[in-house]
C-alpha cells in the first residue's frame, strides 16, 4: 500500500514539473521576451521605460542567463506564491486571480459530483435491464448528451433563458452578492447558483460514465460470484447491488482520474458562455493580451489542482479495493 | 485468433448444407470481412456510416451546394432572418424567395434590407452564381441551385444572414470542409502518434515501455483546454490561414493520441502471447514480417474503431479553440468561427438563427460516435 | 435405495432461444437424489451437466427457460413442492436456494467476490436463512470454518479470499454452501480448479460432512477417477440427456453405452503398458444448436447399426433403473429376455 501511494505521489510530482515547464514554454512563446512586452505594453498607455530600467529588469527574471536557469529562477519565485505582475492589471498575478480559482473547483466538483450522481443509478439500471425501453432510452439519452459539446449546451440555455424566461442564467452569484465579501448569505447565493453550470458541465461526463457503468456491469453480472450471491438465496436486486455494483465501482472511481481534468477543462470555455466568475474568462483575456504571467500562473495552478484531484481519486480507489488496500500485507 | 468459432455463443439453426456453407465461409474470412460482416448488423451504426459519407460530400462540393458567396459581405443586409422558399404562386409550380427592398431606419436613418413580397426571385437548378474551384482543379460558378436575375446584393439567404450580411447556410456549407478535414487531418497525425508509440510500447516492453506509460498517464491528468489554449494564443499573429490551420491540426492531433496508444499498445501485448504469433516467430517470420504480416492485421478493425471515436473530440477541440477565438481566425470559416457571432446572448436573442451551425456540430459529432461504438463492438464482441 | 428421494427430476427441458435459433440445452432429463447418497454426473464439456444444476436452482441465465419437466423437492412429504413451477424471484424458491439446495462451484478465485471478507460472505448466506443476530451469524460462520476444515478460523474470517489459497477458498466455498443447513448440495466440478493433492482433501471433506449430515450430493464432474471415488449412481450425460445411469460399479465393471465404454477408455491407466497410447474419443461434441438427426452419438459412435441409430431416437433411460439409451442395448436386452 504505501508502494502504491509513494508511486503515485511521485507520477504526481513528475506531472506537476511537466506542467512547470510547459507553463514556462507558454510564458516564453510570444517572441521577444516578457520585457519587450512590457514596454510595449507601457508605450501603448503612454509611459515609457529607459534602457537601463529594461536592463535592470531583465536582470532581476534573469533573462540574460540560460534558459534552464530561466526556469529555475521562475520556479523558485512560484515556489515562494510569487507568480509575478499581471500586465494588463498592473497587480501581483495572485491578487488577480483572487477567490477565482476556489470558484471554478467548486464548479468542477460539484460537476464531479452531479456526474456520479445521476450516472451510477442509471449505469446500474441500463445494465440490469439491458436492451429495455429504459435502456434505450437512456442510451440515447447518453450520446446525444455525448454528441452536444458542453459550451453548446451552455449557449442553448443562455439563449432560453433569455428568451422565455427573459432572465440571465448564467453567473454564480446574484448582483448584490457579486462584489460582497464572503459571508454565509453569500455562500448560500452560490449554492444556489451552481446546479445549472454543474449540470452544463456535467453532461457529456455523465453520458460517458453511464456507459463505463453500464459495460463494466455487464461484465461483471457474468462472473461466478454473481452466481453464488443468488445461489445463497439473495434478492436479485440485492445481489447484484451488493457484489457487481461494488466491482463495477472501481473503474468508476478510477474513471475520476480523468473525468477531473476533462472538468476542469470544460468548465474554462463554459465559464466564457455563461459569464461565471471562473479563472476561465480571466485565462482568455490574458492570452488574448499576451499577459503570459497571469496566463502562466492560471494554466500552472490548474493543473495543479487536477493532479491533486486525480491523486484524491487514487486514494478513494484504494480505499475501494481491498487488493489494493492489502497489498504487501 | 480464436475468433472464428466460439462454442459458448447459441449458432444458428440445425445442421444442414448451407448452414455449413456459412460456417466455411466463416471460418475461412478475413479479420476484416469478420468484422464488417458483425458491423452490418448494426443498423445505428449503419445509418451513422451514410450521414458521415454524406457530410463528407458536402464538405467536398460545398461551393456548389451553395448559393451565395460565403465571404460576400454587405452591411446593407446584416441579420436577415431566414428565408423560405416558396413553392408556388398564383401561376402554381415556381419556386421562389422574395428579394430584398431597401428600407430606412425611422431612428438611425442607416439603410437597412428587408424582405420584400411583391418582388419575386425565380428558384432554379443549375444557376449560375460566384466562381468557385471544383475539387480544385475546375473553374466553375454553376451552382446546384440558386435565384435568378437578382440585383446586386440580393440572393437567397436559406438559414438567414449573419452580422456582416454573409449568407449563413453558404457559410455552414463551406465551413464543414474545414471542420471535418481538420478533424480527419489531426487524427491522422495522432494515428501516426499512436500506432507509432503505442506499438514501441507494447512490443519492446521494459523501460521503454515504462517511459511511454508514464508520459501518457502524465498527459491524460493534465486539464488540456487551458493548455492548447496556451499553445494557440502563442501562435505568432503574422501567420496565415494556412499555417494556423497546421498548427491547429498539430495541437488538437496532440490531445488524440494517448488514447490510440493504449490501444494499440493493449493489442500488442495481447497479440504478442497468441499461438499464431508464436508459431511465426519459431518458423523463423522476421520481426517486421511478424508485425505487418500477422499482427497488424489482427486488429485493424480496432484501430478503426478507435480512429472513428477519437474524430469527434478533434472536432470538437477544434470548434471550441475557434469558438474562444484562439483557433482558426477569419477569413477561414468553421463551425467554431461561425459560433462565435453566436456568443453574446443580446445579439443571439435578435438573431436565434446564428446557432443553426449547432446542428451539423451536434449531427457529426453522434454519427461518429454511433459508427464508432459500431465498430468496437464489431471488432471486438467479447471485449 | 432405501434411503429417503430428496429430488426427483423429470423429463426436465432447457432451451436457449436467441435470434440464431433455438439451442436445447437439456432435453428430458431424469433422476433422482437420495439423502445420504452421491449421484455422479458426468459428461464432456457442454453436455448439459452445468445447465442441469443452475435449473434445480433456478438461476439459469437468460435467454434460457425451462420448458418442460417437474423437479419435485421432497417428494411425498408436506414440504414438497415443484421448482420448475416456482417464480425464480419468489420468497421460495430464494429460501430453496442455499437453505435447502446449496451450491459448490468450480471456480474458488471467482466463486467468490474480492470485495469482502470471506466472513462477511459466509454470514450473509448464515443470515439470509436464519432469523439470528449477526454475532451469532459470525459464530455460525466460524464454526462453519472449522468445520471444513480451515485452521484458525477466528483470524480467517476476516481474510479476503485471494490472501487463501485455492483450497482453502474451496473450503470457503463449500462452508457458505452448508450456511443454510441443506439437504442437497450440487457440487459442480468443485475439484476441477485444484491440484491433485488438494482434490483428494476436498473429496474426502466432501465425503465426510455428507455422512455427517446425511445429504443428499450430486456431483458434477468430467473426471471418471472423481467418480469412482465418490458417486454411488452415476448418471452419463451426452447433448443434455442421460445417456446411461447405474449403480457405479457397473458403470466401471460392464458399461452399457457406447459412450460410457469410450470415456472409461479415454481415462489413463496404472495398468497400462508403457507408451501405450491414451485412447481418445472421435470428433468433438456436436454442438447443442447443431443436434445430429436420431441418436445424438451416432456420428461419433463406433458400434453404429446403420440407419436405426441415424434416423430415430433411442428411449430415455428411466429413472431410478440402470440402463442405456442405446438401440444396441435395447436389441441385447430383447435377446436375453
Amino acid at each position: 500500500m504505501v508502494i502504491y501511494l509513494l508511486r503515485r505521489l511521485g507520477l504526481a510530482l513528475i506531472t506537476c514539473v511537466f506542467i512547470s515547464i510547459f507553463t514556462f514554454v507558454i510564458i516564453r512563446l510570444p517572441p521577444g521576451d516578457f520585457v519587450d512586452a512590457y514596454i510595449a505594453n507601457l508605450a501603448a498607455s503612454g509611459s515609457s521605460v529607459s534602457a537601463e530600467q529594461a536592463e535592470a529588469m531583465r536582470r532581476e527574471y534573469g533573462l540574460d542567463r540560460p534558459v534552464v536557469v530561466q526556469y529555475g529562477i521562475w520556479m523558485g519565485r512560484v515556489l515562494k506564491g510569487d507568480f509575478g505582475v499581471s500586465m494588463v492589471w498592473r497587480r501581483p498575478v495572485t491578487e488577480v486571480i483572487g477567490d477565482r480559482l476556489w470558484l471554478t473547483m467548486a464548479v468542477s466538483v460539484s460537476a464531479l459530483f452531479l456526474t456520479w450522481m445521476i450516472a451510477l443509478p442509471i449505469g446500474i439500471y441500463s445494465a440490469m435491464r439491458q436492451y429495455s425501453i429504459g435502456d434505450y432510452i437512456f442510451t440515447t439519452l447518453g450520446f446525444i448528451g455525448l454528441a452536444i459539446p458542453n459550451f453548446l449546451l451552455a449557449l442553448i440555455l443562455m439563449y432560453l433563458g433569455f428568451r422565455y424566461l427573459g432572465l440571465n442564467v448564467g453567473g454564480l452569484f446574484s448582483a448584490e452578492y457579486a462584489q460582497a465579501p464572503w459571508s454565509l448569505a453569500r455562500v448560500w447565493d452560490l449554492t444556489k447558483h451552481l446546479p445549472l453550470p454543474a449540470a452544463v458541465l456535467a453532461m457529456a461526463g455523465t453520458a460517458q460514465l453511464i456507459r463505463i457503468m453500464r459495460a463494466n456491469l455487464l461484465d461483471e453480472l457474468r462472473k461466478p460470484y454473481v452466481v453464488t450471491a443468488r445461489a445463497k438465496g439473495l434478492t436479485e436486486m440485492r445481489a447484484v447491488l451488493k457484489y457487481p455494483v461494488r466491482a463495477a465501482l472501481n473503474p468508476f472511481a478510477s474513471s475520476l482520474a480523468y473525468l477531473f481534468p476533462y472538468l476542469v477543462s470544460g468548465s474554462i470555455i463554459v465559464s466564457l458562455v455563461l459569464g461565471l466568475p471562473t479563472v476561465g474568462p480571466l485565462l482568455l483575456q490574458a492570452l488574448v493580451a499576451q499577459d503570459m504571467f497571469l496566463a502562466g500562473a492560471i494554466v500552472l495552478l490548474l493543473g495543479v489542482m487536477t493532479v491533486i484531484g486525480t491523486l484524491i481519486s487514487d486514494m478513494l480507489l484504494m480505499w475501494i479495493d481491498p487488493r489494493i488496500r492489502l497489498e504487501g500485507r | 485468433m480464436s475468433i472464428a468459432i466460439d462454442t459458448a455463443t447459441p449458432p444458428s439453426a440445425p445442421l444442414d448444407e448451407k448452414a455449413a456453407a456459412a460456417e466455411a465461409r466463416y471460418a475461412q474470412a478475413t479479420q476484416l470481412q469478420l468484422t464488417w460482416w458483425r458491423f452490418r448488423k448494426h443498423k445505428l451504426a449503419l445509418v451513422s456510416l451514410v450521414v458521415i459519407v454524406l457530410f463528407y460530400a458536402v464538405a467536398i462540393f460545398a461551393d456548389f451546394l451553395a448559393t451565395t458567396d460565403p465571404h460576400a459581405t454587405d452591411a446593407r443586409r446584416s441579420f436577415i432572418p431566414p428565408q423560405g422558399i416558396h413553392f408556388f404562386d398564383e401561376n402554381g409550380f415556381n419556386p421562389h424567395v422574395y428579394g430584398l427592398r431597401g428600407v430606412r431606419n425611422p431612428r438611425t436613418f442607416q439603410l437597412a434590407y428587408s424582405p420584400d413580397p411583391s418582388r419575386k426571385l425565380p428558384v432554379r437548378m443549375f444557376v449560375r452564381g460566384y466562381t468557385y474551384n471544383l475539387l480544385g482543379i475546375f473553374e466553375t460558378n454553376i451552382h446546384l441551385f440558386g435565384v435568378e436575375g437578382a440585383r446586386a446584393g440580393e440572393s437567397m439567404f436559406l438559414l438567414g444572414t449573419d452580422q456582416l450580411g454573409r449568407d449563413l447556410y453558404s457559410r455552414i456549407l463551406v465551413a464543414t470542409r474545414i471542420s471535418l478535414f481538420i478533424g480527419l487531418a489531426g487524427v491522422v497525425l495522432s494515428l501516426f502518434l499512436g500506432v507509432l508509440l503505442g506499438g514501441v510500447s507494447g512490443l519492446y516492453g521494459g523501460w521503454v515501455d515504462l517511459v511511454i506509460q508514464r508520459i501518457i498517464e502524465v498527459l491524460r491528468s493534465v486539464p488540456t483546454i487551458p493548455l492548447w489554449m496556451g499553445l494557440a494564443a502563442a501562435l505568432p499573429r503574422t501567420w496565415n490561414v494556412i499555417q494556423v490551420y497546421f498548427a491547429i491540426t498539430i495541437i488538437i492531433s496532440l490531445i488524440g493520441w494517448t488514447d490510440l496508444a493504449r490501444v494499440v499498445r493493449g493489442r500488442f501485448l495481447a497479440l504478442r502471447e497468441e499461438d499464431f504469433v508464436v508459431a511465426a516467430e519459431l518458423s523463423g517470420a522476421s520481426q517486421g514480417r511478424i508485425i505487418f504480416r500477422h499482427m497488424l492485421p489482427s486488429f485493424t478493425s480496432h484501430i478503426i474503431a478507435a480512429t472513428s471515436l477519437a474524430l469527434p473530440a478533434m472536432i470538437i477541440s477544434e470548434t471550441s479553440l475557434s469558438f474562444l477565438g484562439l483557433g482558426l481566425r477569419p477569413p477561414a470559416v468553421s463551425w467554431g468561427i461561425l459560433l462565435q457571432d453566436a456568443q453574446n446572448i443580446q445579439v443571439l436573442s435578435g438573431a436565434p438563427w446564428l446557432l443553426v451551425p449547432a446542428i451539423p456540430v451536434t449531427m457529426v459529432i453522434l454519427a461518429f460516435n454511433f459508427l464508432g461504438d459500431g465498430l468496437r463492438d464489431a471488432a471486438d464482441p467479447y471485449g | 435405495m432405501a434411503d429417503r428421494t430428496s429430488l426427483a427430476v423429470r423429463d426436465l427441458a432447457v432451451e436457449f432461444r436467441s435470434e440464431q435459433g433455438v439451442v436445447r440445452a437439456l432435453d428430458g432429463v431424469s433422476f433422482d437424489l437420495h439423502a445420504g447418497r452421491t449421484l455422479g454426473v458426468v459428461g464432456e464439456s457442454g453436455c448439459g451437466k452445468s445447465v442441469t444444476a443452475r435449473s434445480i436452482l433456478r438461476i439459469v441465465d437468460r435467454p434460457g427457460r425451462i420448458t418442460a419437466g417437474r423437479m419435485i423437492l421432497d417428494p411425498g412429504t408436506p414440504r414438497e413442492v415443484d421448482l420448475a413451477q416456482l417464480d425464480p424471484e419468489s420468497k421460495e424458491m430464494r429460501g430453496v436456494r442455499g437453505g435447502r439446495v446449496g451450491l459448490i462451484f468450480q471456480e474458488p478465485m471467482t466463486a467468490l467476490s474480492v470485495h469482502y471478507t470471506v466472513g462477511n460472505q459466509i454470514m450473509e448466506a448464515v443470515l439470509q436463512h436464519a432469523d439470528i443476530s449477526k454475532a451469532e451469524a459470525q459464530n455460525r460462520a466460524i464454526e462453519l470454518l472449522r468445520e471444513v476444515g480451515i485452521p484458525r478460523p477466528e483470524t480467517r474470517i476476516s481474510a479476503y479470499p485471494f490472501e487463501l489459497s485455492g483450497g482453502l477458498r474451496q473450503r470457503v466455498g463449500i462452508a457458505m454452501a452448508l450456511a443454510g443447513d441443506p439437504e442437497i448440495v450440487i457440487a459442480d466440478e468443485p475439484t476441477t480448479a485444484l491440484d491433485v493433492t488438494t482434490q483428494a482433501q476436498i473429496l474426502s471433506l466432501l465425503r465426510r460432512l455428507q455422512e455427517e449430515k446425511n445429504i443428499a450430493l450430486m456431483l458434477i464432474t468430467h473426471d471418471m477417477g472423481v467418480i469412482a471415488e465418490m458417486a454411488d449412481e452415476v448418471a452419463v450425460m451426452y447433448l443434455g440427456r442421460v445417456v446411461e445411469f447405474a449403480p457405479v460399479e457397473e458403470v466401471f465393471s460392464e458399461p452399457r453405452h457406447p459412450y460410457t465404454r469410450a470415456l472409461l477408455r479415454a481415462v489413463p491407466s496404472i495398468l497400462a503398458t508403457p507408451r501405450q497410447r491414451l485412447s481418445t474419443i472421435g470428433g468433438a461434441v456436436p454442438h447443442p444448436g447443431a443436434r445430429p438427426s436420431g441418436c445424438p452419438f451416432h456420428p461419433r459412435c463406433s458400434e453404429q447399426l446403420g440407419a436405426l441409430c441415424t434416423e430415430q431416437s433411442p428411449r430415455p433411460v428411466p429413472p431410478g433403473r440402470s440402463g442405456a439409451a442405446c438401440f444396441k442395448v435395447d436389441q441385447s436386452e430383447a435377446v436375453t429376455a
